[in-house]
């Protein structure tokens, strides 16, 4: 028997993991993690730490080598799609004493289509600059960046991000130790992306805001505590099993 | 005017050079804070310097050349073991590796028979920038003179082509390895391969270290490579500025150094200052009164 005349298919999850497991020196980090996010969505990724969150999206990114499983981009390998993903790694990850300017980090994200071997063009660097404006940074795209605020720095990381003009977005804590300007500033651009058809993946730490925030999320502790919809696998049981004590919901919302 | 052709001016030129390769790639070491490293490499390549003149049975320099280039991977590599197997901080694993490979390097020269020839153990300490003589030259002339140049020291020519690939390297990758250094996860995600620029930089520290071999020897090679590097750290926040004053300061602790170790000793009736010293102790010099000039600097914009 014949399958019946396709309707359309679901579009491809913008990440699919299946099974995936990590572990650094014999030590597990990761055990058995599966998770799906649509298109389109802001997804939280939540746990105590040393969870295995900023581990989860370096293995998926295959920054670090993972023991098992399957990583698939909008249904593909990552080496077919990487022009399509962002990535921005934790701000401690960096020394922001480096002699750069917050134009010469922003412009990194052009790199990709500057191509080796030349340096990158003026109109390349204009779309490095428009990506400052848009976090709001344009009067400061000639500091060192040793200069900026935290809040600054971690906007610097978003615009740089920003010019790869990617489709999906992986950051690791873009909210980590930023003033409310620079959180508010941040929260409206991944929200436009979201609102652009894009996906925003985000490791996030304050329990307090993300359900305001993201509509999906994946609760990890070393393996998936919950996954699914903010609205039902986001709960008061599954936070406690995560954290290991109970965390009453109700200061959150 | 013959005298200096003839006895300063190679020496001169030779110490000028050394330290513009050394200071520029040292750049790339300061800014990753792997300057330590420049240190563990300058050591570790000397088996392999050995190895390659004992078995060329010359100066030749193409064979030291791989012979050091083999040494410093082989360094890192073994660094790197040594640190996850034995889960040592990478200060003390470096500090095993290098250590034992420049003892390995020093037992090569004595077993080889190399010290019999002219590498010896104070040439690997202190450098040998006075040996480095052009009795071929007659006057100025002879700078424009296809065979008196063809007599001037072969470690001259060496130094000008390291210089030249490390300039070649930095003009063509610069983008690159200015990303790989502040960020390298961010340059694996975007495809700018973080390892193979890492181990450019290697190989580039090997080589410049090798080159500057007989100027400084392998243990002041190290001030050639910091020095000139913070000097330019402390002065400037950005990094076009960094590799150029990085660059004029190699050449003021060059030409400096050895020209202090030359005029110096008649004044205070010396019998002789050591060049390689010299340089670095200009280089230790240059630093602190870029430490001084920056902090002026600060004080008198807090001030303002």
């Amino acid at each position: 028997m014949r399958a019946p005349d396709p309707v359309p298919l679901p579009p491809e999850p913008a990440l699919a993991v299946l099974g995936l497991s990590v572990a650094y020196g014999g030590t597990p980090v990761l055990t058995d993690v599966s998770w799906q996010v649509p298109p389109g969505t802001l997804a939280a990724i939540i746990g105590p730490n040393g969870a295995g969150k900023s581990t989860f999206l370096k293995a998926v990114l295959g920054l670090i080598p993972s023991l098992c499983g399957e990583v698939r981009l909008f249904g593909r390998p990552l080496a077919e799609v990487r022009r399509r993903i962002a990535y921005l790694p934790q701000r401690a990850s960096v020394d922001w004493d480096f002699p750069l300017t917050a134009l010469d980090v922003a412009a990194q994200g052009r790199y990709p289509h500057a191509g080796w071997f030349r340096p990158l063009p003026r109109r390349e660097r204009d779309r490095a600059l428009a990506a400052l404006a848009e976090v709001g940074l344009a009067d400061l795209a000639h500091r060192p960046i040793g200069a900026l605020s935290g809040g600054q720095q971690q906007r610097v990381f978003l615009a740089r991000a920003l010019a790869l003009e990617a489709e999906l977005m992986l950051l690791d804590e873009p909210f980590a130790g930023v003033d409310a300007a620079s959180e508010a500033a941040i929260l409206a651009v991944l929200r436009r992306l979201v609102r652009e058809g894009r996906t925003v993946i985000a490791v996030h730490h304050d329990l307090a805001t993300a359900p305001a925030i993201f509509s999906e999320v994946l609760l990890l502790n070393k393996r998936v505590i919950a996954a699914g919809p903010m609205a039902t696998a986001f709960t008061a049981e599954a936070l406690a099993e995560a954290y290991g004590v109970p965390i009453p919901l109700s200061a959150a919302a | 005017m013959t005298t200096f052709l003839q006895l300063d001016l190679v020496p001169l030129a030779a110490a000028i050079l050394a330290c513009l390769a050394c200071g520029l790639v040292g750049n790339l070491l300061l800014l990753t804070r792997q300057s330590l490293l420049g240190d563990a490499i300058s050591h570790a390549v000397l088996p392999g310097l050995v190895l390659g003149f004992w078995a060329s049975g010359s100066r030749a320099p193409l064979p030291m050349v791989l012979g050091a280039v083999v040494a410093a991977v082989f360094a890192a590599l073994a660094i790197d073991l040594v640190r996850r197997t034995a889960r040592l901080e990478p200060g003390a694993a470096m500090g095993v590796v290098f250590s034992t490979m420049f003892a390995l390097g020093l037992v090569l020269i004595e077993v080889t028979g190399a010290a019999s020839v002219d590498l010896d153990i104070d040439c690997v300490l202190a450098g040998q920038l006075e040996t480095l003589i052009w009795p071929a030259a007659e006057g100025l002339s002879s700078l424009l003179d296809a065979r008196a140049l063809a007599a001037v020291p072969r470690e001259l020519w060496t130094l000008l082509i390291v210089l030249g690939l490390v300039l070649g390297v930095l003009a063509l990758l610069w983008k690159e390895l200015r990303l790989v250094c502040f960020d390298p996860d961010f340059a694996a995600t975007i495809g700018f391969a973080p390892r193979t620029l890492g181990l450019l930089v290697l190989v580039l520290t090997a080589l410049t270290t090798v080159a500057a071999f007989w100027a400084v020897g392998t243990i002041l090679v190290i001030a050639a490579l910091v020095g000139p590097a913070a000097v330019a750290r402390l002065l400037t926040d950005r990094y076009g500025t960094q590799f150029a004053f990085s660059a004029a300061a190699a050449g003021v602790m060059g030409a400096g150094g050895y020209g202090a170790s030359v005029l110096l000793p008649p004044v205070f009736g010396l019998a002789g200052l050591n060049a390689a010293g010299m340089m670095a102790v200009t280089a230790g010099v240059l630093v602190a009164a870029a430490a001084l000039f920056s902090r002026l600097r600060s004080a008198g914009r807090v001030g303002a």
